[in-house]
């Protein structure tokens, strides 16, 4: 499918998620009907899931798993599962899923049903937590509008999980719908889906939904057109910190990451970027022309993470930042495996007592050792993504973790945070 | 070659599994088993599923991995 003609009201959007009507008749005059036969059939499951393949669409959550491979894992589990809408977003730093859940909860919703057709799933779930009353209101409503309309083909419903961290991790989000225990799972194959009860889960972020339900429309031509080659497609971005324009913003998959952080107005000169959210890796300035892509990050020891830049200005002080995000992450651990209870608290006991110059001789050494021996060692990859954190602040600021070394406390360790916390964390 | 997995869900440190099989098990400062990790070889077989067995927390099993992600 090519960008055909169309006699709607609104110039139709094939492959931006930015700027899609938040109500159904807007959805409606601008993408028509759920593009799902009355009844489904094998060829069209075959088609769509294919679609999805030729996309090359990996979720957008965090983990950046191919799409297509997560469905043919619950098409094989053979049917009457559920399809659950992860809108957790429990990263602080992050706005996407509020976004995309508020403004454009029709896209994200036909993406659950295009996904539960695929794979004969019986219903879909939309996840949003506590607290985020807003959010929920309009998932809500969109919803009963959708009923009302008889535009869902299976049940729409809401849940409301409990506003932690690891709330959202997939195996966490499964069990506290299956028995209200908000606690990620052991998993030593991924391959296997989850479960509720004895319907197969298949879970999926917002964003990843959303795209799906455009590339069912307008076919995986249209998400090819933006993007690189090896990675296409547009994507969410939440930018904060120094910035005058914080906010979600969208952009094609490769973008360097000074031109987005570009678009949301920095302050100040640019001390460093920390990308990929709270268990993403801080990026220095020798990188910032970096393209926002998987292979392109992972070659300067980042990842896209969860969607998320966070711009440090230069008058601040990177450990003290990175020793705030350690012990917030060490704080919303679900306290179930050891390495993560008692080595996450640790490793942030020893950044403040570096950010304050409270040395020891031995303090660098069992900091590395500490890393060493954390990483890896979870149920969940919560713990990984604070030391992956960690040691990427050791390099990008190494000047400031010498003269810490050297008994020179920060001279920016008073200072307020740039970074964003549901609550106050001291370094 | 199997492995040795620990479920870190299950484990309380007892530690017992370093004491029974110090070639493959160490610990780290908390009590909670760190496993090398390459494949069990063919010797420490029989002294793993001991370790397996006699671990209070039944958090130690042999399992030989599938390889994906």
């Amino acid at each position: 499918m090519s960008s055909a003609s169309s006699t709607t009201l609104f110039p139709v959007d094939q492959h931006r998620l930015t700027r899609q009507p938040p109500d159904l008749v807007g959805h409606l005059e601008s993408h028509g009907p759920l593009p799902v036969p009355h009844s489904v059939n094998p060829q069209w499951q075959r088609d769509f899931a294919e679609n999805i393949a030729a996309s090359g669409l990996a979720g957008r959550g965090g983990a950046a798993f191919p799409s297509a491979v997560k469905l043919a894992g619950n098409r094989a589990a053979h049917g009457m599962g559920i399809v659950v809408i992860n809108g957790m977003e429990g990263e602080p730093a992050s706005d996407k899923d509020k976004e995309l859940l508020t403004r454009a909860p029709h896209l994200v919703l036909d993406g659950a049903q295009l996904m539960a057709a695929a794979c004969d799933a019986q219903s879909v779930v939309v996840c949003v937590p506590e607290g985020r009353d807003s959010v929920a209101d309009a998932v809500s409503y969109a919803i009963k509008d959708r009923k009302k309309h008889g535009y869902a083909r299976l049940s729409e419903s809401l849940v409301r999980p409990p506003d932690r961290f690891v709330a959202g991790e997939e195996s966490a989000l499964v069990q506290w719908i299956d028995s209200r225990r908000s606690l990620p799972m052991f998993r030593t194959d991924k391959s296997i889906p989850l479960r509720i009860g004895k319907q197969p889960a298949l879970v999926h972020n917002t964003e990843t939904l959303a795209h799906a339900a455009l590339i069912a429309r307008y076919g995986h031509e249209a998400f090819l057109t933006r993007g690189l080659r090896e990675e296409p497609g547009m994507t969410l971005v939440t930018v904060t910190g120094a910035v005058n324009h914080p906010g979600v913003i969208e952009v094609d998959r490769g973008t360097p990451l000074s031109e987005i952080v570009a678009a949301a107005g920095p302050e100040e000169s640019v001390k460093a970027m920390l990308v990929g959210g709270y268990g993403g890796a801080w990026v220095g300035p020798e990188h910032f022309a970096t393209p926002y892509a998987s292979i392109a990050l992972r070659s300067i020891g980042a990842s896209a993470g969860v969607g998320v830049i966070v711009v440090l200005r230069t008058r601040a002080c990177g450990v003290t930042e990175t020793a705030r995000v350690a012990r917030y992450m060490a704080q919303q651990s679900s306290g179930q495996c050891g390495p993560c209870v008692f080595g996450l608290p640790a490793v942030a006991d020893d950044l403040s007592k570096l950010a304050r110059a409270h040395t020891d001789p031995e303090l660098m050494v069992r900091l590395l050792r500490r890393l060493d021996e954390v990483q890896g060692r979870g149920a969940c990859r919560h713990p990984d993504g604070v030391v992956g954190l960690v040691r990427s602040a050791l390099t990008v600021f190494a000047d400031d973790v010498a003269a810490h070394e050297r008994g020179m406390p920060c001279s920016h360790h008073g200072r307020p945070t740039q970074l964003r916390f549901p609550h106050p964390i001291e370094p | 070659m199997p492995h040795i997995i620990i479920d870190p869900l299950a484990c309380n440190a007892y530690g017992y599994c370093a004491e029974l099989l110090p070639e493959s098990i160490t610990l780290d400062e908390w009590g909670y088993p760190i496993v090398r990790g390459e494949p069990l070889p063919a010797e420490l077989v029989l002294l793993a599923k001991r370790a397996a067995r006699d671990c209070p927390r039944r958090a130690l099993s042999l399992q030989h991995i599938r390889k994906n992600s």
